[in-house]
């Protein structure tokens, strides 16, 4: 999967999780929860939906990576690269 | 003839769910959708754990702990159960605090609270935007070391009037008191301060036969009146449980039980390491509670005086007048005939924090006599707000630490599980043996029905990574 692709698809898991926010302007430098709903429930949402599409373990340490859009994507691209 | 209750299950689950609380439900419908087999059992007849209900002759239903829960709780539903059982929860709007320091009515939302900070409090706008985004910002990791006593003090010193508007309500709601950490008080107020207090339209009977029907249609094997005794171990890691005398297979075992009941009892000290057991011996329950519930007369009606009140005689908050034998301060909660759509009937349940050993070793005369004074002592009190409650009831019952006890096996009835502490042991229990799990009310933070079927979610995707 390219850099490109490993977004899209954290952008689509995103927009499951939370369907009652507007996705369209978030930047992807700020934390995405300053920018949007996004509860620690929902962000567990995200670390389990990622498990159960693509089998990628994010360890409980790590969780602080994937506080923005471009550090999550950074983040999952070499785990990404393979699928 | 004994009806084998465990008939016809399988040799094997990949998970084994003791309990069938909030946490447990959700936690075994959120497994049984990533696809595991799964097998839920419970001793009771009925699921829902402390989420219960009852019918009595004359057409009366009572909810045990349906006393209203954050909006959370739609969210939590929607996601983890289905957009059904989210679309029957509905704002409970008449909250209403009645004490010899103030008498008021709220609906508990962060416009309607600063509101009554400002106008019946006096307390400037920016000091409340302050306290309220103080506790937004908590974290459950964050410095445990201040207390909720201190939090207030910071905020709003030297005023118990204060302390009674802010504390009490969740007091009733969790049992914690102002020793307790500021964190623990922080979370759970901006759950409900976010936008209220709100309930299942239908009752707890509704709301749990939605979510029994959710488990088979995901899969799940659901077996009512299993006793569970024994968590099998072999070799620190799970083998599975006995239930009703029968040894049953699983690869993981989550207890929805109270989690010291499952380390010293189904479990059993020796197959722990020392200092696990020595830190879980620290761990302290939470409080018990009493209840007595009011069944009033078919075609009698009673006046809207709102939908949960807060009252007390006491002359200032006091967690621990509000555990004694005979506390003035109680909660009603009026359970108006749109409760339950189509029904033509109220009840009224009053409830009140509870220690069980005020209760436990009294003598069978002395155990009847106590209830009975409990009951009309309640009826004196609700006399001032339902005139004549006495010509208008035809049914009372009354529930203690020891009926608690009975039906949820919580030792010592504790009905909102442990102190914070809980939650280390309870998230440390896969580390000290492979496979086995916890989730229920532990922690003060994951109490009550949204933050029981929350962390039903959480343990949920850890007994996942272990199974995958």
């Amino acid at each position: 999967m390219t850099k490109e692709e490993t977004k899209s698809v954290l952008m689509e898991i995103v927009a499951q999780i939370i369907p009652d926010e507007d996705l369209t302007n978030l930047k992807g430098d700020i934390p995405i929860r300053e920018q949007v709903e996004l509860d620690s429930m929902d962000f567990l949402d995200i670390i389990m939906e990622l498990r159960k599409r693509y089998g990628i373990e994010v360890p409980e340490d790590d969780y602080i990576q994937l506080a923005t859009i471009d550090s999550s994507v950074a983040y999952l691209e070499p785990r990404m690269r393979d699928l | 003839m004994n009806r084998d209750w465990l008939k016809d299950t399988k040799s094997e689950y990949d998970v084994i769910v003791i309990g069938s609380g909030l946490a447990g439900l959700t936690c075994a419908n959120m497994l049984a959708k990533g696809g595991h087999s799964i097998l839920l059992l419970e001793h009771h007849y009925n699921l829902g754990g402390l989420a219960t209900w009852f019918k009595r002759k004359g057409g009366h239903i009572f909810d045990i702990s349906l006393h209203g829960f954050p909006v959370g709780m739609i969210k939590t539903c929607r996601k983890y159960w289905n957009p059904e059982i989210a679309d029957s929860i509905v704002q409970l709007k008449g909250i209403r605090l009645d004490n010899p320091q103030f008498s008021l009515t709220t609906t508990y939302d962060s416009d309607d609270f600063k509101r009554v900070m400002q106008e019946h409090f006096k307390i400037p706008r920016e000091t409340i935007d302050n306290f309220v985004s103080a506790l937004r910002g908590m974290n459950f990791y964050d410095d445990q070391t201040m207390t909720t006593r201190e939090l207030f003090e910071n905020f709003f010193p030297g005023r118990h009037d204060i302390v009674r508007m802010i504390m009490e309500p969740i007091t009733y709601a969790n049992g914690s008191t102002l020793d307790d950490p500021a964190i623990t008080y922080g979370i759970v107020f901006s759950n409900f301060l976010n936008k209220g207090v709100y309930t299942f339209q239908g009752g707890t009977d509704k709301i749990i036969g939605m979510m029994r029907a959710e488990l088979i249609k995901n899969g799940v094997d659901v077996r009512t009146k299993c006793l569970v005794g024994k968590i099998g171990i072999e070799d620190k890691k799970i083998a599975g449980v006995v239930a009703n005398g029968k040894m049953i297979k699983g690869k993981a075992v989550v207890s929805n039980g109270n989690l010291l009941s499952t380390i010293h009892k189904l479990v059993g000290d020796e197959n722990f390491s020392e200092s696990f057991i020595e830190e879980a011996k620290k761990v302290r329950l939470n409080n018990s509670s009493c209840q007595v519930y009011m069944g009033i007369k078919k075609g009698e009606k009673i006046d809207y005086i709102g939908d949960l009140l807060f009252t007390s005689e006491a002359e200032k908050f006091d967690s621990e007048e509000l555990r004694s034998k005979n506390t003035t301060s109680r909660t009603f909660s009026i359970y108006y005939p749109q409760t339950r759509p189509g029904s033509d009937m109220y009840s009224i349940v009053a409830s009140s924090n509870a220690n069980y050993n005020d209760w436990a070793n009294l003598s069978e005369e002395k155990y009847r006599a106590s209830k009975e004074e409990l009951i009309q002592r309640t009826l004196d009190a609700l006399e001032k707000y339902v005139p004549k409650i006495r010509d208008k009831v035809d049914y009372l019952e009354a529930a203690t630490p020891k009926t608690f006890q009975r039906y949820t096996l919580h030792l010592s009835g504790a009905s909102f599980g442990t102190k914070f502490e809980g939650l280390k042991i309870s998230m440390g229990l896969p580390k000290e043996i492979l496979g086995l799990f916890h989730t229920g009310s532990v922690g003060i933070i994951m109490s009550g029905w949204l933050g029981a079927a929350n962390y039903g979610v959480i343990v949920a995707n850890d007994v996942d990574k272990f199974l995958s």
